[in-house]
């Protein structure tokens, strides 16, 4: 399929406890396609293994079992391993940890130094992708002295910079301020829908996919759950089950239906919940 | 607290000095060292202590910066003078008990004072133009003939520039650590030497293990952008020669012909 970015295949990856100890197996056979262009939200609470599983999709971990492709190529061949990684960029959790240089902009050209562009083609490509996290303004400022938010747009701007197809954000908002999660969240729609570049966001906050196209839930390294978020965020109790909360408008909506109202579940946005909210008390009055 | 070190003292102003190529500064302050150690007579000092009036001048740098660099070095410099002008042969001109000071241990000890501080100044004239990157920069290109020899020039400097870069990151860690560890009752002010020595141990190990784990996350993250070495790596602020840097090559060649010359002579 050629509108298929990332495939993996029976894919198993197991860690080494200590040495002499048995590895113990963390991602139990995973079969997916990510859609280009798409925007995919990975749920799951910690150690159900969905950061391994996004390591795999740059080839920083490798698949002890089974097989990873990125736009076609075998993750486990090393030759491939450097075009992979300027397809499908990654953004972690602690910006201060994915900063390299002491001045912004010096920090973002990173990636297309290694690339070995030409100083002009750096110079657009660093330029580009400031103005695409809306950072331009701030090239020339010390990192350290950005707040959380800022420092992980820069963080994604560094990614960008690389012009990847896609790319795979492990829990970047998870050490951020709500103000900051939100510029973060807001910088990644905007690279989905403006730029067209595919998100694979992992988060433990339901909130941030519900506008996505899709959203997977893991479990005990496994796919527990595949579909849009209308359909995973209406499975209340299923979600609970493996310890994720629904969004907040869905669980005021899911208790509002307890008590025998009739409302609909996929009502995800807040502005939605309201006017869902709305009609029944216009209805009712 | 930590927040007020300054560190590499670099003052960004836009001058002629700090436009000047790195290379060109690194090599101009080899050049003013060497100078300044073949410097025999007033004539010699005369020139040095014009390169570092001029240069101050042209990078409009406050003469009161490079004292204040010079104040933690007041005892040496004193010390110094004293021995040059107790243990110089020569003609006494005035004898103390069994202290003879000499006409030539006057002249050795004020050379000796004026050359210790023209060489601190000199070399902070570099930092004080000069951003660490810059100097990062200038450094790998001036020792990339060493990489022929084995010597890895290019992590030698990826090492410094990653090194500059976590330094307020860690300074700003160490302050957390220290407030952590006070909220739980530690006392770091109190005791002699040795307790206050190992009152710093509860703030060194967190402060260890968050560093080892930051350099972990740090070269994942390198690796996903693409880096492998310095092998066909380029630059963003590729280093270029301009004609300022012609002159100022010019002049520095200009200070050691004329140095050497009047070496010749004696002055």
């Amino acid at each position: 399929m050629d509108d298929t970015i990332i495939r993996t295949e029976n894919l198993h990856h197991s860690y080494a406890a200590s040495e002499d100890e048995l590895e113990i197996e963390v991602l139990h056979g995973i079969d997916l396609h990510v859609k280009q262009g798409s925007f995919v939200g990975i749920l799951g609470h910690n150690g159900s293994g969905k950061s391994t599983l996004a390591k795999h999709f740059n080839a920083v971990l490798l698949p002890d079992v089974g097989k990873v492709w990125v736009s076609g190529m075998d993750t486990s061949s090393e030759e491939n391993t450097l075009d992979i990684r300027r397809t499908v960029g990654m953004v972690f959790q602690n910006p201060d940890n994915q900063i390299v240089a002491n001045v912004v902009e010096e920090d973002v050209a990173f990636a297309p130094e290694n690339l070995g562009y030409p100083t002009e083609e750096i110079r657009k490509r660093v330029d580009d992708a400031l103005k695409a996290v809306d950072m331009y303004d701030m090239r020339t400022h010390a990192p350290h002295l950005l707040s959380g938010g800022q420092k992980q747009r820069i963080a994604i701007a560094g990614v960008i910079a690389m012009r990847p197809r896609c790319i795979v954000l492990d829990e970047p908002t998870a050490m951020l301020d709500p103000y900051g999660r939100r510029e973060v969240i807001e910088t990644i729609r905007v690279l989905n829908k403006v730029f067209g570049i595919t998100v694979i966001l992992i988060t433990h906050h339901m909130g941030e996919v519900t506008r996505a196209d899709r959203v997977i839930v893991m479990d005990e390294g496994r796919v527990y759950m595949d579909g849009t978020p209308a359909e995973i965020f209406s499975q209340v109790e299923k979600l609970r089950s493996v310890h994720l909360d629904a969004p907040p408008t869905v669980a005021l909506l899911y208790e509002l239906r307890k008590e025998g109202l009739n409302v609909p579940l996929d009502a995800l946005e807040p502005e939605d919940c309201a006017a869902v909210i709305g009609a029944l008390i216009k209805h009712k009055a | 607290m930590l927040k007020d070190i300054t560190l590499g003292q670099y003052f960004p102003v836009d001058t002629p000095i700090h436009r000047l190529d790195p290379r060109v500064k690194l090599v101009l302050t080899v050049v003013f060292i060497v100078a300044l150690f073949l410097a025999k007579w007033i004539y010699s000092y005369a020139l040095m202590l014009a390169y570092v009036v001029v240069v101050t001048g042209l990078a409009r740098i406050r003469p009161k910066a490079l004292f204040k660099g010079l104040k933690p070095l007041i005892i040496i410099i004193f010390v110094t003078a004293v021995l040059n002008m107790l243990y110089t042969g020569g003609e006494p001109v005035l004898v103390i008990w069994k202290l003879r000071i000499t006409e030539q241990g006057l002249y050795a000890a004020a050379f000796m004072v004026l050359r210790i501080m023209l060489l601190v100044c000199g070399t902070f004239l570099l930092t004080y133009t000069t951003s660490p990157i810059m100097l990062t920069d200038g450094m790998e290109a001036l020792m990339k003939p060493l990489g022929l020899i084995k010597v890895p020039v290019h992590e030698l400097a990826m090492m410094m520039s990653i090194a500059l870069r976590f330094i307020p990151t860690l300074i700003e860690e160490t302050d957390k650590i220290v407030s952590a560890q006070k909220a739980r009752g530690a006392d770091f002010s109190s005791g002699n030497i040795v307790r206050r020595a190992k009152a710093l141990i509860p703030i060194l190990v967190p402060l260890f293990v968050s560093a080892f784990r930051r350099a972990d996350e740090l070269a994942m993250a390198m690796e996903c952008r693409c880096y492998h070495g310095g092998k066909g790596r380029t630059r963003l602020h590729m280093l270029s020669m301009h004609s300022r840097d012609a002159a100022a090559i010019f002049a520095g060649a200009a200070i050691l012909a004329g140095t050497v010359v009047l070496r010749s002579y004696g002055l």
